[in-house]
């Protein structure tokens, strides 16, 4: 056999697992899309984040929480191999209110998830004035946030980077610009790429995002999943002016100020409407009122890789033993666990973690 | 226009006004394009880039390059794009902009 | 949201033949410009020049006033100062006039914003005193403004036309270090028919250059390695010859080796382009009426393949008969009826086109620069990390973005998109085609987000979002 496993995907969820199965010595192939492919990895806000999720599933805030716990030492390792710094900041992250309803009625929320989390939910709400002390440029429509500290952000872009820099370096071989249209499992795996290219692996990984809702069939699995667009705004590179990230706007280690996003059903559609950007420039312009001056340099669409329920996929495949998938849309904050506790899971080793919830045998 | 600038004006002089660049009164012609008439009164470096603070000034002057930028109003623009009036403050844009070189 | 039958976008040549054209056949035409005064680069601020700029600038110059002249029509909307930062494959254009967004809504779209000047990355083409040719011809006719003591590198006639107005306009240059060689001239004089069919435009670079000898403006051909250094701008510039290193100090360096469409608008709405061997660039793909591959959606002028000033008025006039068509406001035959006189005064516009880009090939060192030249101006990313990003797997332009952020910067990979194509191209022996282009994203221009904020319709206070 040419290799233990094959990674189909050489995203961010797909580069984290081979770094994490090449850190237990496993010979691992990643078979990679082209220039064109949909890419989260590429498209992505770059939140390392808690709040708000897992409010109907404990267990899903709980694995955020593990990966959020990783990540430090993670984006230490990634930076001492390859000397790329993937600017993490965990000083806590908000969620900006622009009445009162709706942040009392968040806090409920919290409140019940915090009870369910053992009271590890460690939040606080801001009035305007106090966020105001943190925040100077904050807006007077904002009437408060949540400040929860165990939010952050990163750098998306140079986490992809250092991923691929260092599954590299640790002798995984990544193949680009495949598409994997042909798998058999007869004596373990045969997968055969659409320019020809074969391989042969023991196990296969499916962390292909959107791709796997054709792939995943193939391989026994439902894959039900569907993209969700997001639009996306980001400034030129300004003087500091936000301190900590919020779902509406974030500075990003170099400058500019990303904003975000639509929430639209729209099918592979991943381009922009001036209705959409111009919904998420206002929100950002009420909530730090001085952007209303920044230039923008870019916006863009990123298709979100949805299950019915939000949270993320881990399944091994009854049909194809040995095929598992593993597919989320929140690829850079679960970087950390796809790193340091999936491969344990795909090992079945002792102590791994226990990932039933998040089966498909939810849908 | 200054005596020793790289651009010259042609002819004779029209209505001159005066402008602030980075704390400067810089005397222009009214209406004039804003980067052709800071190049002729001596104005080099435009801006500063974010990353390396490597200084630039104005490369195609047809609103294609963005090295022209110049801070008005708190709003960074293209200066090749823009019109000298009477009174306009400008800064250079970029780290360190609105202090003395 | 408005509503009109043609968007006509860039009143350069292409955008000011096809409006008249198109309103001659009774379309409501809106033509945005987001100059000043109609006319494009090429004949830019052609209404406004006094007589003396005028006898610097010459008479090719001033055969535009045809052009913008002809816009007096009760059916042609002239926008100008309107730039357009969006535009959407249904043909509808966002655009902002003085801070004020909005958008419109055409039932045809025509593409006319002409070319750019081929990057020229080379050590030293970021410092300040550093322009492109084209950048020293607009201060001459937007400002009456000239460079003085100015070098100029490069190929192509445009550097020729831009030494002799200097010259006209008592500013000789200091020198002119010209990229092509001997056998460049030799190879094209293969195409000496074509040349001979279009015989005005060799004949009036040879009156170009006797004009620049006449003057005693110095001059070399066969240049490589050029380099500009200076300490925070420009101060010397150095090549070599067969004859030797040379070096000449100067403050303002002009370059230039040919212009390419831009296509900026067409790539964002993804029409479909191809690679143009001849010209070293992306054209978006179109029929001999500037038809895309979007419905309505026409590009004519340079934007659809370099052809110059009288071509591109031609070209703009078949794209204006054919959307008159495709509306409804002329038949079919009546169409090409009126394109007959047109396309036969093209042929001979272009029979010239193969020998000039033959005798003046782009600089092959600023087409795949070494590693440690600047190629994204922005973002200051050098050829080397280019390189390094195909080391990593990056197969085409979008991924190397994403690795080292060329061409996410503010001029939207304007001047680094074709440089990052060839180094992909040479690096991992794939034609253009193969490796692809940025997937340009609005907004196409600088738009504040105030000015798109205030663009939101729903105005209601006190929604958490």
């Amino acid at each position: 056999m040419e290799t233990d496993y094959a990674i189909i995907g050489g995203g961010v969820v797909g580069l984290s697992v081979a770094w994490g199965l090449l850190s237990l010595g496993r010979r691992v192939v990643v078979l990679d899309g082209g220039d064109g492919s949909y890419r989260a990895s590429r498209g992505n806000f770059g939140l390392v984040w808690i709040q708000s999720k897992g409010l109907n599933e404990p267990r899903y805030a709980r694995w955020s929480q593990r990966s959020t716990g990783l990540w430090k030492e993670f984006a230490e390792e990634l930076a001492c191999h390859t000397g790329h710094d993937v600017g993490l900041e965990q000083e806590g992250g908000y969620d900006l209110h622009f009445s009162e309803e709706t942040l009392a009625a968040t806090v409920a929320k919290y409140e019940v998830l915090k009870a369910e989390l053992d009271g590890n939910y460690p939040y606080e709400v801001l009035g305007h004035n106090a966020l105001r002390q943190a925040e100077p440029e904050i807006g007077g429509d904002v009437v408060g946030a949540i400040l929860h500290h165990q939010d952050g952000q990163a750098n998306p872009l140079r986490l992809l980077k250092a991923l691929a820099d260092d599954v590299r370096r640790m002798g995984g071989r990544v193949l680009n610009g495949k598409t994997v249209d042909y798998v058999d499992r007869s004596d373990g795996f045969f997968l055969e790429c659409d320019d020809g290219t074969t391989v042969r692996s023991e196990r296969v990984v499916l962390c292909a995002g959107l791709g796997a809702a054709t792939l995943g069939p193939k391989l026994g699995f439902k894959a039900p999943i569907r993209p969700q667009r997001g639009q996306v705004i980001i400034t030129e590179k300004l003087p500091k002016m936000i301190n900590r990230p919020s779902l509406i706007a974030r500075q990003t280690d170099e400058g500019g100020i990303q904003m975000g996003a639509t929430n639209e059903e729209v099918g592979f559609d991943d381009g922009t409407t001036t209705e959409g950007i111009a919904k998420v420039a206002r929100d950002a312009v009420r909530a730090f009122p001085k952007l209303a001056k920044a230039q923008v340099v870019r916006t863009w669409g990123a298709l979100r890789v949805m299950s019915p329920d939000g949270l993320p996929i881990y399944q091994e495949s009854a049909e194809m033993p040995g095929a598992f998938l593993v597919t989320c849309h929140s690829g850079i904050t679960l970087a950390a666990a796809h790193a340091r506790l999936l491969p344990h899971w795909l090992e079945k080793a002792t102590g791994a973690p226990d990932l039933e919830v998040f089966s498909e045998s939810r849908f | 226009m200054k005596a020793d600038s790289d651009f010259q004006i042609l002819g004779r002089l029209k209505s001159q006004v005066s402008i602030i660049f980075d704390g400067n009164a810089v005397q222009v012609r009214q209406g004039g394009n804003l980067a052709a008439e800071l190049l002729a009164a001596g104005i080099t470096t435009f801006r500063r880039t974010p990353k390396s603070g490597a200084q630039r000034g104005p490369f195609c002057m047809m609103g294609a390059c963005y090295d022209c930028l110049v801070s008005i109003d708190g709003i960074v623009r293209q200066s090749c794009m823009l019109t000298a009036e009477d009174g306009l403050v400008v800064e250079r844009a970029g780290p360190g902009a609105g202090t003395d070189e | 949201m408005s509503e009109t039958d043609l968007i006509i976008i860039g009143a350069g040549p292409a955008g000011l033949a096809a409006a008249r054209m198109a309103a001659d056949c009774g379309l409501a035409v809106l033509l945005l410009d987001e100059q000043r005064a109609a006319g494009g680069q090429i004949y830019r601020n052609v209404d406004g020049v006094s007589d003396a700029e005028a006898a610097v600038l010459g008479k090719d110059y001033l055969s535009g006033r045809k052009l913008t002249s002809a816009l007096a029509h009760p059916k042609i909307q002239h926008f100008h100062h309107a730039v357009v930062w969006q535009v959407s494959g249904d043909c509808r254009v966002s655009y902002s006039i003085d801070g004020n967004g909005t958008t419109v809504a055409g039932r045809a779209l025509l593409i006319a914003t002409g070319a750019v000047e081929r990057p020229m990355p080379i050590p030293g083409w970021t410092l300040p005193g550093v322009m492109t040719a084209g950048a020293a011809q607009i201060l001459l006719k937007q400002s009456g403004v000239a460079a003085a003591n100015a070098v100029l590198a490069g190929s192509g006639p445009l550097l020729y036309l831009v030494a002799s107005q200097l010259c006209r306009a008592g500013q000789p240059p200091r020198a002119l270090v010209e990229t092509q060689g001997p056998r460049d001239l030799a190879g094209a004089l293969r195409h000496g028919a074509g040349a001979l069919r279009g015989w005005k435009y060799p004949l009036k670079g040879l009156g170009l250059l006797a004009e620049l000898r006449r003057a005693g403006v110095e001059r070399h051909t066969g240049a490589r390695d050029i380099r500009i250094e200076g300490n925070d701008r420009t101060e010397v510039l150095t090549f070599k010859t067969r004859s030797g290193f040379k070096r000449i100090d100067c403050r303002t360096v002009l370059l230039h080796h040919g212009v390419v469409p831009n296509t900026q608008i067409t790539r964002s709405v993804e029409i479909e382009h191809r690679w143009d061997v001849g010209q070293s660039c992306f054209v978006p793909a179109r029929d001999d009426w500037g038809r895309t591959s979007l419905e309505r959606v026409f590009v004519a002028g340079d934007g659809g393949g370099i052809g110059g000033a009288e071509a591109a008025a031609l070209k703009g006039r078949l794209s204006a008969l054919a959307a008159a068509c495709d509306l409804g406001y002329l038949e079919a035959s009546a169409k090409d009826e009126a394109a007959r006189p047109i396309r036969r005064a093209l042929a001979k516009e272009m029979a010239a086109r193969p020998f000039i880009d033959m005798a003046y090939p782009p600089y092959r060192e600023a087409l795949i620069p070494g590693d440690g030249t600047i190629i994204c101006r922005c973002e200051e990313i050098d050829a080397a990390e280019i390189r390094r990003c195909v080391s990593l797997g990056c197969e085409g332009p979008n991924q190397t973005k994403a690795y080292c952020r060329a061409g996410m910067g503010a001029c939207q990979g304007r001047y680094c998109g074709l440089t990052v194509t060839n180094i992909l191209s040479d690096e991992l022996g794939r034609s253009p085609d193969e490796v692809g282009y940025y997937r340009i994203r609005a907004p196409l221009k600088p738009v504040t987000l105030g000015e798109l904020a205030a663009m939101h319709e729903d105005k209601t206070e006190g929604i958490q979002t």
